[in-house]
């Protein structure tokens, strides 16, 4: 009770001195504001992106085209040496018979159709292939030269350069933001630990008085944690309708993804919760590390 | 019995000023006590090491049985809430009332409202606030100020009352009223240990005077002793 009586007094003064100083705490809370929304659109990018890699990388193949006069024999010789590669697990590997292939790209067209539908086997042009689906994606250059280096194995192909590409470009942007992040971070956190600053100052005499009647040093400290806490929370409160209304207005306009269907865009729902929650926790660490390093530095009980 | 023990105390600040030399003094419960000397003899030195402003650099300060010395800096509250403090200059907020001013000093502890109420009516009624309750300190005298400043010092029912040169900014007429009101909380069985300059109050009040000179005691005169 009593414990529960002091909090709720230390809550009351955080928030009056939170309006009491309030164009400093606005200066605070901007910039918590500017730095969360930054955050926002780093944790929103970032999740895109590592969820549009995922997609990506399953459905990257290796095709490997066999030699035209290849035997059944040195099929599954070809087919034995690729499983027994590291990167690659046995199922994941398929066997695509040029006949297929032609009825394929017959059914498709009717210029191939006239075309193709007079070659036997022997005569068709066409390669057997393997379609492999590597585990790590990141090994997959190593694995394609290995896979090329098999005997009866002719070319290799698979979407070269273009996915690393992206993925790199994301990568350099995501680690952009983070830099950008960490630095409003700090900057944030200096600017709270200079308003707590000066609402310990012009609370010197209360804080004296306090003292001397004897409330504890948490006590006295506890406001000023919570005022810090406050502005934090304040300032979560733009970048949070920004991501709660903002990214799934986007997501509308897009209609689920971007520029071609092969970038799908994460749900809104529950991910702008998530996010909306994490935003909040870090405008309120932020808030309470500057308060903290104000209360320790200039509060000396 | 001793209700304050201070054995061989010496304080020298950071600054190399030694400000106290291996003091001895005794306060018995209920005592009325007048610290007098020069200026700069120690006498403020002398009780902030009562309620642990200071800390002691050498010798033994026992109130109310607690080491001084040896509290923790985290636990100096407990000390505080046995000892109420009362300075020249008043101390008050200025943006709350004699009422809220004397009240604060409840709030910080966690006390529930209305037994913050009934204990703040009790001392403002005490010490004649009573009808000056709404008043904001600008609203006060120099002497009503610091009536509201004993009152916020003994709401808590200390069982020490320290007194910094109460009345230093007072006239002749008005000190004596703070006096009469230090008296009557006196009679209600709290110890007064009172630092002062002015020679004619002490003379008046016919209470135990230590008398300090360079941080020694020099002098010191039972109950009426001092003429
Ligand atoms: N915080 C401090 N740091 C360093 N020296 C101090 C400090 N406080 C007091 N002193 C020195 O200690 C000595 C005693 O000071 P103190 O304030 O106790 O005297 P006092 O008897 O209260 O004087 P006054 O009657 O003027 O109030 C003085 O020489 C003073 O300069
Ligand atoms: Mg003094």
């Amino acid at each position: 009770m009593k414990a529960f009586r002091i909090l709720g007094r230390n809550i009351r003064d955080s928030f009056k001195s939170v309006f009491r100083n309030f164009s400093l705490s606005l200066a605070s809370i901007s910039c918590i504001t500017i730095t969360l929304i930054v955050v926002a659109v780093a944790i929103i990018l970032s999740i895109n992106v590592t969820n549009f890699t995922k997609i990506v990388e399953k459905d990257v193949t290796i095709v490997a085209f066999l030699d035209v006069d290849i035997t059944e024999e040195e099929k599954e010789d070809v087919y034995d040496q690729i499983i027994a590669l590291d990167n690659i697990e046995m199922n994941n590997v398929e066997f695509i018979d040029k006949m297929e292939i032609s009825k394929d790209m017959m059914a498709s067209s009717d210029v191939f159709d006239s075309i193709m539908g007079e070659w036997t086997r022997e005569e068709s042009p066409i390669q057997d292939t393997y379609q492999i689906k590597v585990t790590d994606i990141n090994l997959i250059n190593k694995t394609a030269e290995e896979i090329k280096d098999i005997e009866n194995v002719d070319v290799v192909k698979y979407g070269e350069g273009m996915v690393d590409q992206l993925v790199s470009v994301f990568d350099v942007i995501r680690k952009g933001t983070y830099i950008v992040v960490i630095a409003l971070i700090l900057v944030t956190a200096f600017l709270i630990a200079n308003t707590i600053k000066i609402t310990i100052m012009s609370r010197k005499r209360e804080i004296e008085i306090m003292r001397l009647v004897g409330a504890s040093n948490i006590n006295i400290k506890i406001p000023f944690i919570f005022e810090g806490l406050i502005l934090g929370m304040l300032g979560a409160v733009i970048p949070i309708v920004i991501t709660l209304y903002g990214y799934t207005a986007l997501y509308d306009h897009f209609g689920g993804q971007l520029f071609t269907n092969f970038i799908q865009l994460v749900k809104p729902t529950p991910f702008i919760y998530y996010t909306s929650l994490a935003l909040l926790l870090i405008g309120m660490i932020v808030g309470m590390i500057g308060s903290s390093r104000a209360v320790k530095k200039y509060l000396k009980i | 019995m001793d209700l304050i023990r201070i054995r061989d105390v010496r304080k020298t600040y950071k600054t190399g000023t030694t400000a106290i030399y291996d003091l001895d003094l005794n306060i018995k419960k209920g005592e009325f006590v007048f610290i007098i000397g020069s200026t700069g003899c120690g006498k403020s030195t002398l009780i902030k090491m009562l309620y642990r402003e200071e800390k002691p650099s050498s010798g033994k300060i026992l109130v109310g049985g607690l080491d001084v010395g040896k509290i923790k800096n985290r636990k100096v509250y407990k000390l505080r809430r046995k000892i109420g403090v009362v300075f020249q200059n008043y101390q008050l907020l200025p943006n709350e009332t004699a009422y809220e001013n004397v009240a604060f000093a409840l709030e910080v502890l966690g006390l529930p409202k209305d037994e913050i109420h009934a204990k703040v009516m009790k001392v403002l009624d005490l010490v004649g606030l009573k009808n000056k309750a709404k008043q904001y300190p600008r609203h006060l005298s120099g002497g009503e100020q610091q009536r509201v400043a004993i009152a916020r010092a003994i709401v808590n029912g200390p069982k020490i009352l320290i007194c910094d040169e109460p009345t230093g900014n007072l006239d002749p007429k008005t000190s004596m009223e703070i006096m009469e009101v230090l008296e009557a909380i006196n009679e209600l069985g709290t110890t007064i240990i009172m630092v002062t300059h002015d020679i004619s109050i002490v003379k008046k009040m016919k209470k135990r005077v230590v008398l300090l000179d360079s941080g020694r005691v020099v002098r010191d005169y039972k109950e009426g002793e001092y003429k």
